[in-house]
């Protein structure tokens, strides 16, 4: 524990009545497996990504049978967001915030898909369909091209324009 | 000193002291309202019908009056999927600082997950020296702590950003937001069992819905004052407000409140989620984008009289408001009804606690002028809550979260009440 940490701690103690003495210590050493089940975190350095790959052309296919029919043509939107197909930038009125012009890593968009779409059948794309799906989004925003393989080490790489386009508020204590 | 008004005023428009309706039949003498006639009981007289005959039966569960069910959750559900959106707290109709459970706003990513606690666990992983799961009846040995907190989500009263004041009542415009009492495990005592590394300083939070919704958290923040709570306003929590287990981030942005919490990933960095970058990150002009922008700054509103309601006479009425702040306590709220040339302060309802909703009240005459009434909030490091004109320099309008302009009631002559950008 490093300084700012012990003395959050220290802090804490004296604010709660209740310490960290008084804890039964239930937790029990998590099952084997549980961790790799569970944890679908993919963080920007591609850290997480699974094994597969595809590219924009089986996306295609993937999108027009799965998301399509909220996301529609393209991407352009429908009952649900627009995915692509920009119309503006960020500092036009309106702005026109998009993969391809609002999101910094590509590895989110994985990371979301999988966990989270199609909206009606969450969980159900395997992990080939998934790149293909995400090659396919990356496409769409002129991202990389359409027989661009995307996988656990191409996908990371891919340049995102507004990938320095955020400013951290948070500041640590 | 008007004729029309029978009390001094403290300013402008007919704002009178806060503690005027505290000093005992001061008001009310001068008022001079005759209801005794009304109640006297007249023997042998016809009785009203719920005192001539006997009462309903005991009930498993209480429900509010049948002639209060028009104080309903708004609910917006997305056409083509009807768990994805969000529903309201009606603000305009509630009192007090206490948001009943029933009645605290809901933002679902893909519905309300129906979770069996006997199958549910807890796993905190990671940069931990021991990766541990919890299930949930364990965690009811541990020691518990009670936070009174509001939570408002991060995308609240976003149609102030809108170049025409919207037309709307309270909860639907600012009904994001509510307040509970939160029951549960300071998050630091299972971080402590599971022996956090040096190396961590984020962590990842993950519910257990269908989207498998994940959010990055500091890990500051979860040593200092985060809570897991099992229970709302002293039941076990709803499932809507994320039964059975809920992080609980006093003072900031619903979005890392996270519902139905299974999963707590110890890490160097965040994660860079979906509601982390593409979502709850706050456009400026300059095209940069602030980005964790955590906490919810100082807030208030009149709730009462508010868009809707309609003044029917001249006279006295009770100004009534919510304030909150997400950086710590409340220490004024001032209230204007001219327009903001002149402020009065108005009497804090105790208790007033820190990121947590408190009651402001102002007497105020009206003498049947147009008014425009607004309230501003400052909170104990000396934030002032903005003027929308003030908001939008800073900010620009396309930022989408984040919107605490004061708002602003007009009077008109007739006694109805319009939302104007003042
Ligand atoms: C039943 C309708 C529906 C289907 C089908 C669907 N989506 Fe979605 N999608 C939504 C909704 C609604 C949201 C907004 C989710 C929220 O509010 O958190 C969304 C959000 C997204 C987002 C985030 C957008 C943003 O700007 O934050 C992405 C990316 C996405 N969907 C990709 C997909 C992909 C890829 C598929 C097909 C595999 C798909 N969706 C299928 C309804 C759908």
């Amino acid at each position: 524990m490093c300084m700012r940490k012990i003395v959050a701690f220290l802090l804490c103690c004296a604010v709660y009545p209740v310490c960290a003495n008084d804890s039964p210590h239930l937790g029990k050493p998590a099952p084997q497996g549980l961790e790799k089940a569970w944890n679908g975190d993919i963080f920007p350095n591609g850290k997480g990504l699974p094994a597969g790959s595809g590219n924009a052309i089986t996306g295609k296919k993937v999108y027009t049978q799965y998301c399509l029919s909220c996301h529609g043509v393209d991407g352009t939107g429908g009952s649900a967001e627009e995915l692509a197909g920009a119309k503006h930038g960020l500092t036009d009125n309106p702005p026109d915030k998009t993969i391809g012009t609002y999101w910094p890593y590509a590895t989110t968009v994985f990371d979301f898909t999988r966990r989270a779409m199609p909206l009606n059948a969450p969980g159900s794309l395997n992990h080939d369909q998934l790149y293909a799906v995400t090659a396919y989004l990356l496409y769409l925003n002129h991202l990389i091209q359409e027989t661009q393989l995307m996988n656990a080490s191409t996908l990371p790489k891919v340049k995102m324009p507004n990938r320095n386009g955020f400013i951290n508020q948070y500041q640590a204590r | 000193m008007s004729e029309e008004n029978p009390v001094a005023t403290v300013a402008g428009g007919g704002l009178l002291d806060r503690r005027l309706f505290l000093k005992k039949g001061l008001v009310f003498s001068a008022l001079a309202l005759s209801t005794e006639n009304a109640l006297a009981v007249v023997n042998n007289a016809p009785r009203p019908p719920w005192t001539a005959k006997p009462g309903q039966p005991f009930s498993n569960y209480g429900q509010p009056s049948q002639y209060e069910r028009k104080t309903i959750r708004w609910t917006m559900g997305n056409a083509m999927a009807a768990g994805n959106g969000v529903s309201c707290t009606p603000l305009q109709d509630l009192e007090g600082i206490i948001t009943p459970s029933g009645l605290h706003f809901e933002r679902h990513h893909n519905g309300v997950p129906e979770i069996d606690p006997a199958q549910h666990q807890l796993l905190i992983h990671g940069l931990v020296e021991q990766a541990l799961t919890f299930n949930m009846a364990d965690l009811q040995r541990y020691p518990m702590t009670s936070v009174l907190c509001f939570i408002e989500c991060g995308g609240n009263s976003n149609a102030g950003w809108q170049s025409k004041p919207v037309e709307t009542q309270v909860g639907y415009f600012h009904g994001m937001a509510s307040c509970s009492e939160w029951t549960g495990i300071p998050l630091r005592i299972l971080l402590a069992e599971a022996r956090v590394k040096s190396s961590a300083n984020w962590l990842i939070a993950e519910g257990a819905d269908a989207s498998l919704m994940n959010v990055s958290l500091p890990l500051d923040k979860a040593l200092d004052d985060c809570i897991l709570a099992l229970y709302q306003n002293g039941e076990r929590i709803r499932p809507e407000n994320g039964y059975p287990l809920r992080l609980i981030a006093p003072g900031w942005e619903g979005v890392v409140n996270v519902k139905w919490l299974r999963r707590l990933h110890l890490t160097d960095q965040p994660v860079m989620a979906r509601n982390e970058t593409a979502k709850y990150t706050e456009l400026l002009p300059s095209g940069k984008a602030r980005q964790f922008s955590f906490v919810m700054e100082a807030k208030s509103l009149i709730t009462q009289p508010s868009f809707g309601h309609k003044l029917n006479a001249k006279g006295i009425y009770q100004i009534s408001g919510l304030a909150w702040s997400g950086r710590g306590k409340i220490i004024r709220v001032e209230v204007s009804a001219d327009g903001g040339k002149t402020w009065a302060q108005a009497q804090l309802q105790e208790p007033v606690l820190s990121k947590c909703f408190t009651r402001f009240r102002i007497p105020w005459h009206w003498t049947g002028k147009p008014a425009v009434l607004k309230s501003r909030a400052i909170d104990e490091t000396g934030y002032v809550q903005p003027e929308r004109a003030e908001l939008l320099e800073k900010q620009g309008a396309h930022g989408y979260f984040h919107y605490n302009a004061i708002v602003s009631w007009e009077v008109t002559a007739n006694g109805s009440i319009h939302h104007v950008y003042a």
